[in-house]
């Protein structure tokens, strides 16, 4: 397992470099830089002033000087300093990866839990009232994205009958309250967990039908245990296996749904940050975050196949 | 499941018309399938002749019937600057789905050619070919197209190309695992011994029966590129202005104040994105189910 899992990790390295190289070449064809952010040409933007600018962030460099600077610079644990704030790149990547980190957590918890159960619940009653009235739904919320499930919720919850707040994190102009936090984080992580939780729910319900056919289900059945101890015993643990790396896979959706989710309920998370780093084009900020996704994606992907090699004894890594 | 697999393929040397008509007919068994293509079909009319059913210029601004319900000259009313929100929503329609199928187009283009080029040469192509894919499909592509969007030149065919170009490596990953299987073949082995080049191998003798189970991929991804087109445009790095986007109608429900008081503008672009959506899905899930190799037995 140990030797499965550092041969993992290196084999990351070069899936990781492949992935900044491609962000830094895209950003590199681009035309314009920062200093199109900074200088107005219609008001002052001399071009000394153009000049001494872009020397002054380095960007007079040829582009591969400048990813040769750049990766030794993450060699050594720096991401550099935004080009716009001049703020470490890395805190300010940190300080809203918490907020982000908080509603996707809570999303996948939901979806999880909910998702998971529903989908257990939906196969044992196969072609039931209950099993075409949730699989109908589920059908429907995964075609909703979240940037037209957000404005729905927005429309219902905050605006029609208000009951929760239209956006932020926390209300202004009071002390922070926990109560307060988690009265903000409801509608914006149910967004963010709708659609996850119909994939799950789906996938669920597919993986325990697929082994509710199995021949030791019905040798279950034929030794004459209840229907529902064939269920518990013998049908949901097996069924559940390949539900985690769904569960697992389900974190780039996730990254993705966070930055519309943020977008409308404006939730000062990653999302808003990589929207505003781009449109500003802060080379160093948008690297850093578009690397930091990439190890959390990988991380992610290796933290399912070890959780697989647990909880399958089957599975053998050699 | 490789022995499931070869099933329609072996059946398709030996009476070629026979499988279309099977897969059509099994097509049209599903209800939900049907009736998400005669709705499709709805949309696709409606985006052809919009310039037709439009009742005015879809970016002419009647500043004296700013903010109107709908009504019967406004249909679905107006947006705040007085546009007519119904010839919008069918010219919005006609941005969806043009991105849709054209992304796709060359998403497929590429993916068919480099997933072929992959499974029938293996070695160092495929190594190259798959390492690349993998390293596409480890990150989520829509970060990259966020990325692209925001630094490239705007417009309709960019957005195209960035979400066509990005979208392929679920269609060579499985157009390779076909070719893999298909290669083994014995009517592959007879087409060889015939003294067929390897190209015409490839083509006239595999891909053919590569095929009929992307179509369903291809159903899913001109969803999925119209979503995508959607969401960019939603933050303002899609299709720029004036063209109507669906995406950028619902992005102007941001604003808190349009959000509560013309819902009518951001009620159709919204409901249309899920509709063709939905349809696309369904379709694809009827496709899915038409040419599985399983449901042969």
């Amino acid at each position: 397992m140990l030797t499965f899992t550092l041969r993992r990790i290196l084999m990351s390295i070069p899936v990781l470099l492949a992935v900044t190289v491609l962000v830094f070449t895209l950003v590199e064809l681009a035309p314009g830089d920062v200093s199109d952010f900074f200088v107005n040409p219609e008001l002052s933007g001399s071009p000394e002033a153009v000049q001494e600018m872009r020397r002054n962030f380095g960007l007079d460099q040829p582009a591969p000087v400048r990813y040769g600077i750049w990766l030794s610079q993450v060699m050594r644990g720096d991401l550099g300093f935004s080009f716009v704030s001049g703020e470490r790149v890395m805190t300010m990547v940190l300080r809203r990866f918490r907020n982000t980190a908080t509603l996707m957590g809570v999303a996948l918890t939901f979806s999880v839990i909910v998702g998971v159960s529903l989908g257990v619940f939906v196969a044992v009653r196969q072609y039931s009232l209950w099993d075409h009235l949730l699989s109908g739904l589920s059908f429907l919320a995964v075609s909703m994205p979240a940037f037209v499930t957000g404005i729905l919720a927005l429309y219902l919850f905050a605006v029609v009958w208000p009951i929760f707040p239209s956006g932020g994190i926390r209300s202004v102009g009071q002390a922070a309250s926990f109560v307060d936090r988690l009265h903000h984080l409801i509608l914006p992580s149910l967004v963010l967990a709708l659609m996850q939780t119909a994939t799950f729910m789906r996938y669920t319900r597919f993986s325990v039908l697929e082994v509710l056919r199995a021949d030791y289900v019905r040798t279950a059945r034929g030794k004459g245990l209840s229907e529902r101890g064939v269920t518990r015993k013998h049908a949901l643990p097996n069924a559940l296996i390949p539900v985690i790396t769904v569960i697992g896979l389900s974190l780039p959706v996730l990254v993705v749904g966070a930055v519309f989710t943020e977008t409308i309920f404006s939730w000062p998370g990653m999302g808003t940050l990589y929207l505003s780093a781009v449109s500003s084009r802060d080379v160093p900020l948008v690297m850093g975050l578009n690397l930091f996704i990439a190890v959390v994606v990988l991380a992610a992907n290796l933290l399912t196949d070890v959780a697989y090699g647990f909880v399958d004894p089957r599975i053998r890594y050699e | 499941m490789s022995e499931a697999a070869t099933e329609p393929a072996a059946v398709a040397v030996r009476r070629p018309r026979r499988i279309e008509n099977r897969l059509l007919r099994r097509f049209v068994r599903n209800r939900p399938a049907v009736i998400s293509t005669l709705v499709l079909s709805v949309i696709v009319l409606l985006a052809i002749f919009a310039p037709v059913v439009e009742r005015y210029p879809f970016d002419q601004m009647q500043l004296r019937e700013r903010s109107q319900p709908p009504s019967a000259e406004h249909w679905l009313g107006t947006d705040r600057i007085g546009r007519d929100v119904w010839s919008r929503t069918v010219h919005g329609a006609r941005v969806s789905l043009i991105v849709g199928f054209a992304a796709t187009g060359i998403a497929v283009l590429i993916g068919v050619v480099l997933g072929s080029l992959a499974g029938f040469h293996g070695g160092w192509v495929e190594t190259l070919i798959m390492r690349f894919t993998d390293v596409l499909m480890t990150f989520p592509p829509i970060i990259i197209m966020l990325t692209l969007a925001a630094f490239a030149p705007r417009g309709l065919w960019v957005i195209v190309f960035i979400i066509g170009g990005l979208s392929w490596p679920g269609v060579a990953r499985l157009v390779r695992g076909q070719f893999l299987t298909l290669k083994e073949q014995e009517f592959v082995a007879a087409a060889r011994a015939l003294g067929n080049p390897g190209p015409r191998v490839m083509l006239v003798h595999i891909l053919p029966n590569a095929l009929p189970p992307l179509m369903a991929m291809i159903s899913f991804g001109i969803g999925n590129a119209i979503l995508t087109e959607a969401g960019l445009s939603f933050l303002g790095l899609g299709v720029p202005p004036p063209a109507p986007s669906w995406g950028t109608m619902l992005e102007a429900a941001r604003n808190l104040d349009i959000l509560r008081n013309l819902p009518w503008t951001w009620l159709p672009p919204a409901a249309m994105t899920v509709i063709t959506v939905l349809c696309v899905n369904f379709i694809g899930d009827g496709l899915r189910d038409a040419t599985d190799a399983r449901m042969v037995l």
